[in-house]
């Protein structure tokens, strides 16, 4: 499946990630040679095979929903950019 | 004192000849002597490392110890440590100081071993030649022209130095293994699940572990005793019983049936790797066990499925770097989406927006079934292959590494250096346990024999390994580089 330039444009929306037009021509050069690479998947026959999520086929345990964490915020907001008040700052998004 | 292994400096703790003050200071000074030459730590906690030592001979002098009380280990800084920086090799992260520390780390401190620093590593463990390092690439002991391997290399590099006994790695595609090949020591990545990854930066979350890396295999059994077992904190960990991992150590070997998977003697193999190698085996067969041929017929897919699997996961974990929470904000943001695409731009190096790329693309509507749920049906056929091996041999032997450690930048092209993976890759997909030993050099530059068991499978891995160490010296082995000064 060939990648054009829109694929990568999409990919580094939907990722949030700014890309300079140079940057953009040679993400399609290496991501175009990676996938061609992958593409060799579809020479295996997977009929009737499952797909596999964990090597051990385990399940997610569950748990009682019970509060078990105890509030730790200002030593959680200690790592933050830009805090106040107890809450994290953002640029104003509603004006 | 820095070629001893672990187990040789716990005894001469236990016996008294020696205190942790002494051997960490010494560690400390080889660190402050050599590390330049090589850029091995990210993070050097000298003083913590004194107070630790210091609280590891009390414990002993209290009569409380356990049996690795006041020995020096590294730590892959991809593990969350508390009043340390945890920076992953990134820039995102350059001033990250986590607010707890990850659950091996934990065992580790209150096994009273002692933690000299916060190793060199690709930026997010995505590399296997540690060139992608925000901190810049560490060098080879054995060569400083040569690549350590990737993605735990400095890790590998600071125990093939003598900078450290032993380290902690993290291994999702070979990270633990190639780098430990490369650098002749020995490594072990244990079973999916075996030891916690909470507090483990994510790279690709259905792959990653973290294991042991240190100069023998009863040192990896001596670590795996700390830090193996089930975590509440990490729902994939596996909920079964640790053995003692050392109690195997000396069993022989006689009746041991070992499989070669022909796929790992193909083309693309060093002929001085793979005469390495076949020699290691022979050392086998004289120790009692039978060999043979088997093989692994989607070994060739293991590659395109993983750069589905681990990029795919990769680019949902490090959603999580948005510059908001933790880690590296750009300047002046606009708006939200200008902060996060911008942190981000800043933040990530190029290996890492290609990966986050390529799995978001192969996430993305219209690609998922062709690509992910594609490699998720192959990774079931990979793992089945090593499933059906076990039916009919105890462990598989190769190569960890199609060559040797190779030049700095050498590998300009990313699909040539993933090729590289190829004989480590597949075992992360299956989710069994591997060890690479020393098994002699080519070229100059140490050879990994990979040894390989099935599920859970570490003890007999360790005994496998150990056993091979008894007969051979190659974990002995000191690069020059070691001895300067020494």
């Amino acid at each position: 499946m060939a990648l054009e330039e829109s694929h990568v444009r999409r990919a580094a929306h939907l990722a949030r990630l700014a890309i300079s037009d140079d940057q953009a021509n040679r993400f399609v050069d290496d991501l175009s040679r990676i996938l061609e690479m992958v593409d060799q998947l579809q020479q295996v026959n997977t009929d009737n095979v499952a797909p596999l999520a964990h090597p051990l086929d385990a399940t997610q345990r569950l748990r009682a929903d019970e509060v078990t964490e105890t509030d730790r915020r200002e030593q959680y907001q200690r790592c933050a950019p830009a805090t106040e008040e107890g809450l994290y700052l953002v640029p104003r998004v509603v004006e | 004192m820095h070629d001893q292994t672990v187990t040789q400096l716990a005894a001469a703790l236990k016996s008294g000849e020696l205190s942790s003050r002494e051997i960490t200071a010494h560690y400390l000074q080889r660190i402050e002597r050599l590390d330049d030459k090589l850029n091995s730590f990210i993070s050097v906690t000298a003083e913590r490392a004194l107070n630790a030592a210091e609280a590891a001979d009390k414990a002993r002098a209290d009569g409380h110890a356990h049996a690795l009380a006041g020995i020096p280990l590294a730590l892959k800084d991809i593990f969350c440590t508390q009043s340390v920086k945890t920076s992953c090799g990134s820039k995102m992260l350059d001033n990250f100081v986590a607010p707890y520390d990850a659950t091996v780390v934990e065992k580790l401190e209150a096994a009273h071993t002692v933690s000299l620093g916060k190793t060199n590593m690709d930026e997010f463990a995505m590399g296997s030649s540690n060139e992608n390092s925000h901190y810049g690439p560490v060098k080879n002991p054995w060569d400083l022209k040569a690549v350590p391997g990737g993605s735990s290399g400095g890790s590998a590099a600071a125990v093939a130095a003598g900078l450290v006994p032993a380290a902690l790695g993290t291994d999702t595609g070979g990270s633990i293994r190639q780098p430990a090949a490369f650098c002749g020591i020995t490594g072990l990545k244990p079973t999916y699940g075996r030891v916690s990854r909470y507090g483990m930066i994510a790279y690709a979350s259905s792959l990653d572990q973290a294991g042991p890396m240190a100069r023998s295999a009863s040192d990896c059994a001596h670590l795996m005793n700390v830090i193996a077992g089930h975590d509440v904190r990490d729902s994939t960990s596996a909920a079964r019983g640790v053995p003692d991992y050392t109690e195997n150590l000396d069993a022989p070997l006689s009746g041991l049936k070992i499989g070669l998977p022909k796929e790992y003697f193909g083309d693309g193999l060093d002929a001085d790797v793979e005469r390495a190698v076949r020699e290691a085996v022979r050392v086998y067969e004289s120790l009692g066990a039978t060999v043979r041929e088997v093989s692994l017929p989607h070994t060739h897919y293991a590659i395109p499925a993983y750069y589905v699997i681990a990029p795919a996961e990769a680019s949902s974990n490090l959603s999580r770097f948005d510059g908001v929470r933790f880690g590296h904000r750009c300047e002046d943001p606009k708006d939200l989406i200008d902060l996060y695409t911008r942190t981000r731009q800043e933040g990530f190096g190029e290996e890492v927006k290609r990966r986050i790329l390529i799995g978001t693309h192969t996430l993305s509507e219209g690609f998922f079934d062709a690509y992910y749920i594609k490699a998720q049906k192959v990774r079931r056929l990979i793992r089945q292959d090593f499933l059906d091996a076990f039916e009919d041999v105890d462990v598989l032997m190769g190569p960890a590494a199609p060559t040797t450690a190779f030049n700095l930048g050498a590998k300009k092209d990313p699909v040539s250096m993933y090729l590289q993976d190829i004989y480590t890759i597949a075992v992360n997909l299956a989710g069994i346990p591997g060890i690479s030993v020393p098994a002699g050099f080519a070229h100059g530059r140490p050879v990994g024999l990979q040894i390989l068991g099935t599920h859970f499978a570490e003890a007999q891995l360790l005994n496998v390994a150990h056993q091979f160490q008894q007969a051979t010296d190659w974990h002995r082995h000191l690069p020059a580089l070691a001895e300067e000064n020494a």
